[in-house]
């Protein structure tokens, strides 16, 4: 019976290893263009690359075979066989000049057209910090701009256009389902194109180590039909939800009057802070913190309890609460849709 | 004896791995109690709470936490007034003349509670542990004597002497007679 498995084994790993290959975060399950030529040219690089090493191998040991009985002395030339040798070591030279040279010039037109996507059809400001995404959006007056933080929505089949700008030290977006990795270094603007072929979420994070909380610093894009995306947009321009439930409007006084407001902007209030991110509607994100979890009012208390033991190092801070006052918070943010 | 000799090199070695310690999650109780400084009835000069000296006096000697100022005082305006130090609608710091004293109780004071003439209170908007943060910061900026702890230096083009850098003497100003001869050492 253990034979068996032992013998499985080298037959299920590799199934099993390319598993991991797939998901909303992965180079090699692409839905988006820039993501799927550079797919392409990875899988022919890899394929050509693989068949040469093979070749290689196979005639390095059809060579010690076949030297494996002959001792002849080396002066005793065969001028026929010298001259065959000569051809085929400048074949292979040949060959893997050639190889090389289709190589460079394919990445180099790869690479060209993902700079070249097109002209853009939405224009989106992303900010990368100690350790979140910043994400601001544009309109056509001052007042349709808002901002948001670690979630991009995108309309499906649509060239989008990303403003990179880093703000306190080099980080770099990679969302590999999408696109290729694009750094936002502080005070040099950078942009990268960004298209989805095909709806839902796909996850990207900060890949330029940027401090203590580098691997918490997730962010999400979400791709959406045109008239959901549209929607998404008209409903984040309002500003925020208000109600006449008890605990949230006791909320929303705790928040406005403890530290909170002086770092949080929730459009509609007196909230006007630009340090951490825009609350306005943070009910309505997936997650909080960066991707650390997804948002409910538990986790949302969870992290205003104690931030530092959760994402040590983080720039929010411990706010004292006292049980009441954490509760009406956290029903006052979830309430933000 | 080459043995001992080995594993003395080796302990010497391991010492320069010693790396200050940031001190990221501040205990709630241990915050309330840096809260309650002992101030002197005009405003000026006290007494910080036992808890800042338990604690080896972290605002002053940290590098983390001077850093962590260094970024509050531009995320909370400080140089709307201030500037880089240099004042403008509220007093310079580079000058080396605190209104209201050198000493860390009085500009954790200043910034808790604000000052008249203008300086608003944070009490509000920043917690405890961030205004110690902020008063380390800022008194860095016009020390009289260099520290071996500083802040990382500024991205931009620098408008004075960097913080570790003090006593920028040039730039002292012994300022007014003082109106309270109690306020502190001059430079």
């Amino acid at each position: 019976m253990r034979g068996i498995a032992e013998r499985m084994l080298p037959v299920l790993a590799p199934p099993l290893m390319l598993a991991g290959c797939t998901g909303w975060q992965s180079a090699l399950d692409v839905h988006g263009a820039s993501a799927i030529n550079l797919k392409h040219l990875i899988i022919l690089i890899v394929t050509v690359c693989s068949i040469v090493w093979a070749l290689v191998m196979i005639a390095l040991i059809a060579a010690l075979w076949h030297h494996r009985d002959r001792r002849e002395l080396a002066v005793s030339l065969d001028p026929r066989r010298e001259r065959r040798m000569t051809i085929t070591v400048a074949a292979a030279v040949a060959a893997t000049v050639v190889i090389i040279s289709v190589f460079t010039v394919l990445s180099f037109f790869t690479t060209r057209a993902l700079s070249l996507a097109g002209n853009d059809d939405l224009t989106i400001k992303v900010r990368g910090l100690q350790w979140w995404w910043g994400v601001e959006y544009f309109g056509s007056a001052p007042d349709q701009r808002f901002e948001t933080a670690n979630e991009i929505h995108i309309p499906v089949g649509r060239n989008v256009r990303l403003q990179l700008e880093g703000i306190d030290v080099i980080h770099s977006f990679w969302a590999p389902s999408l696109a290729g990795k694009q750094d936002l270094v502080p005070g040099r603007p950078n942009e990268l194109m960004i298209r989805a072929e095909r709806a839902g979420t796909y996850r990207g994070q900060c890949a330029e180590f940027c401090g203590l909380q580098h691997a918490h610093m997730a962010f999400f894009v979400v791709a959406e039909e045109q008239p959901i995306f549209d929607e998404w947009v008209r409903l984040q321009r309002q500003n925020a939800a208000t109600s006449s439930d008890a605990e949230v409007t006791a909320g929303q006084q705790v928040f406005l009057s403890k530290q909170c407001a002086a770092c949080h902007a929730i459009r509609g209030t007196s909230a006007s802070g630009t340090t951490g991110p825009d609350l306005t509607h943070i009910g309505s994100r997936k997650y909080i913190a960066a991707g650390l979890f997804e948002t409910t009012r538990g986790s949302l208390a969870a992290w205003i309890a104690d931030p530092q033991t959760l994402k040590p190092g983080n720039n929010m801070p411990m706010v004292p609460l006292n049980p009441e006052e954490l509760r009406s918070i956290s029903a006052y943010l979830a309430s933000l849709k | 004896m080459r043995i001992s000799l080995v594993f003395l090199s080796v302990a010497v070695a391991t010492a320069g791995c010693q790396r200050e310690e940031r001190q990221l999650r501040l205990d709630p109780p241990v915050a309330a109690a840096l809260d309650n400084i002992a101030l002197m009835p005009n405003g000026i000069s006290g007494a910080p709470p036992e808890a800042y000296f338990a604690l080896d006096k972290p605002y002053e000697s940290n590098a983390y936490n001077l850093n962590q100022g260094k970024r509050l005082y531009s995320w909370f305006g400080c140089k709307a007034c201030h500037a880089d130090g240099q004042g403008g609608i509220g007093p310079a710091f580079l000058d080396g003349w605190w209104n209201y004293g050198p000493e860390m109780v009085s500009v954790f004071a200043s910034i808790r509670d604000g000052r008249p003439h203008g300086m608003p209170a944070f009490r509000d908007k920043m917690t405890t542990e961030q205004i110690w943060q902020l008063a380390g910061y800022v008194r860095t900026i016009g020390a009289y004597s260099a520290k071996t702890a500083a802040p990382s230096r500024n991205d931009a083009k620098h408008t004075r002497p960097s913080e570790n850098r003090a006593p920028a003497a040039l730039l002292f100003d012994q300022g007014p007679t003082p109106v309270h001869p109690d306020q502190g050492p001059t430079p």
